[in-house]
């Protein structure tokens, strides 16, 4: 119990908690509209594309700041979007063999390039390896800052475009004929989980960020019927697992911080799928139970008359 | 009322769509009159749905153009003269939302954006939900409707939206012989309010009961007009054509 306390009170533990929970709370207000809008595997795609712009913007701007770094990532995460659906607009090609293909070959790039990069001498890896499986602890109060300035931004237009993103993402093509610009609303929800990837990578990096989207959706969608609960869930979620899992990984030796998170967010889900009432699998299958008890005991005899 | 070229709810000119390299509609003329309960009628694949998809500007036609009345005015309040009610299967009813929530979405429209809707907004959405007979489900989760229940739902919502002219595609699929009662005497409601209604629809039978004025189309506009003038088997068999003799009971 000490230890806990003195783990609370350890700045370096605040910092990247902290993190985590802005990590967790925006991923899972912007999953829930991937997931919705089954958009849930460009996740997945976006972010294992964001490898290469991270690595080339070393290169050619030879600096170790975040910033700089996820800019790069956001460029090539927006550049692999941009051709998976520019594939399945122009060819034959279904979305997720584009998605396969696109994102194999950004992810392969990335690493081709993270090799060539290790061979610079002095450049000691820049630390880019992070972004792979990605290293909480590297997180400084400067990238929390950047983290809850576009955090911010985010909610604060999910907030004010609230009925129309809620529109689009059930009906489109009804929000089109009722004079939106589905153009404008499909750029802009799409800008802003490409962000919410991005934002999300040093934490937990490029290979596990996708769970960060989508599993605290997936799981408050279990528990809420209603859209505005199941944003709030999902957000509420994606921070507890974002301070459970680095608790748990400071306390535990060699426990790495982003897995610990993905592990964490992933028993949430596991729960949810299982437990939830209405949806989860063991109360409908009490119900059937339920339903065939009661249909025995009333004696089976149905009440509709025979031909 | 002036009966000269402003009778017109719409006109449509010239208009062919294309997915692809394949014409879906070719050369569309078209004139619907003010007031009128139209049923678009055709085979399978024929582009009822690609009509109304680019009368209501969802479709970028190749070439020509879709006249509505006074439509100088700005986009916004122009859309907000024409209702939609699309394929109930056009949309995941898994979507977390209630009843009352999709039928609300029938104002956005006047609403514009950011603003919420208003208790006024509420009051309107309740009124059209006993219209269409499913007050009792406002609360109810989407998914948990039956495909009459949800087609229900997008008449309702449309209702909301309070327009002049309403294009409904297909809104009597999966609909029983009950409901389809009170739809078409909505319909007719509409008419009377001196509404305009394009219904796609797919029972012959019914298209004289229901409708006062019809459009043929295969690929072209095969016929349009009163019902009584243009609803023959001659026409149909124009527009059906291979299937032509399977009709001929019909009418």
């Amino acid at each position: 119990m000490t230890t806990f306390i003195a783990l609370l009170r350890d700045y370096t533990f605040q910092t990247v908690a902290l993190g985590s929970a802005l990590l967790g709370l925006i991923s899972g207000v912007m999953g829930s509209f991937a997931v919705l809008r089954k958009q849930s595997l460009l996740g997945d795609g976006v972010s294992h594309s964001a490898l290469p712009g991270v690595v080339m913007a070393f290169i050619l701007l030879g600096n170790k700041n975040t910033e700089i770094l996820l800019l790069g990532a956001l460029v090539s995460g927006l550049l692999a979007t941009f051709f998976i659906i520019s594939i399945v607009r122009n060819s034959r090609v279904k979305f997720d063999s584009a998605l396969a293909l696109v994102m194999s070959v950004f992810f392969g790039l990335g690493l081709v390039l993270l090799t060539y990069v290790q061979k610079i001498p002095n450049s000691n890896q820049a630390g880019l390896n992070r972004f792979i499986f990605g290293q909480a602890a590297t997180l400084l109060k400067r990238d929390i800052m950047l983290m809850a300035i576009c955090g911010s931004v985010l909610l604060a237009l999910i907030l004010l475009f609230w009925k129309e993103f809620k529109l689009f993402t059930f009906d489109s093509d009804f929000a089109q004929s009722l004079g939106f610009s589905t153009k404008k609303l499909n750029l802009m929800l799409s800008f802003m989980i490409v962000v919410a990837i991005i934002i999300g990578l040093q934490t937990v990096g490029v290979i596990l960020m996708s769970a960060m989207l989508i599993s605290p959706a997936v799981a408050a969608r279990q528990w809420t019927n209603k859209l505005w609960v199941m944003v709030l869930l999902s957000s509420i979620f994606g921070a507890a697992s974002g301070v459970v899992g680095t608790a748990a990984s400071s306390m535990v030796s060699k426990l790495p911080t982003g897995p610990a998170i993905v592990v964490c967010i992933s028993t949430i889900v596991m729960v949810s799928v299982l437990f939830a009432p209405g949806r989860g699998i063991l109360h409908r299958l009490y119900r059937r139970k339920r339903n065939k008890l009661l249909f025995k005991m009333e004696g089976g005899a149905p009440n509709v008359p025979s031909a | 009322m002036n009966n000269n070229a402003t009778s017109y709810a719409v006109e449509v000119e010239d208009l062919t769509v294309a997915y692809d390299m394949k014409p879906v509609l070719w050369d569309i003329d078209l004139k619907i009159p003010k007031g009128k309960l139209m049923a678009v009628v055709g085979p399978n694949g024929a582009g009822k749905t690609t009509l109304i998809k680019a009368m209501l500007g969802l479709l970028t036609p190749v070439s020509g153009a879709v006249h509505f009345t006074n439509e100088s005015e700005d986009l916004r309040a122009f859309k907000n003269r024409i209702g939609y009610v699309p394929q109930s299967g056009s949309v995941d009813w898994d979507f977390p939302a209630t009843v009352q929530d999709v039928v609300l979405m029938g104002c956005y429209g006047k609403l514009g954006w950011v603003k919420r809707p208003r208790k006024a907004d509420m009051a309107l959405a309740q009124q059209m939900l006993k219209k269409v007979g499913m007050l009792e489900y406002a609360t109810r989760q989407i998914s948990q409707l039956s495909g009459g229940q949800q087609q229900r739902v997008f008449l309702a919502r449309a209702l909301v939206q309070e327009a002049d002219v309403y294009f409904m595609d297909e809104p009597f699929k999966g609909v029983d012989a009950q409901t389809e009662k009170a739809i078409v005497l909505l319909l007719k409601e509409l008419k009377e309010n001196g509404k305009t209604v394009v219904v796609v629809h797919h029972d012959l039978q019914t298209v004289a009961d229901y409708f006062d004025w019809v459009t043929l189309i295969n690929l072209c506009v095969v016929a349009s007009g009163p019902v009584n003038e243009v609803f023959h088997e001659e026409n149909l068999k124009k527009t059906y054509r291979s299937t032509g003799g399977l009709l001929r009971s019909v009418v």
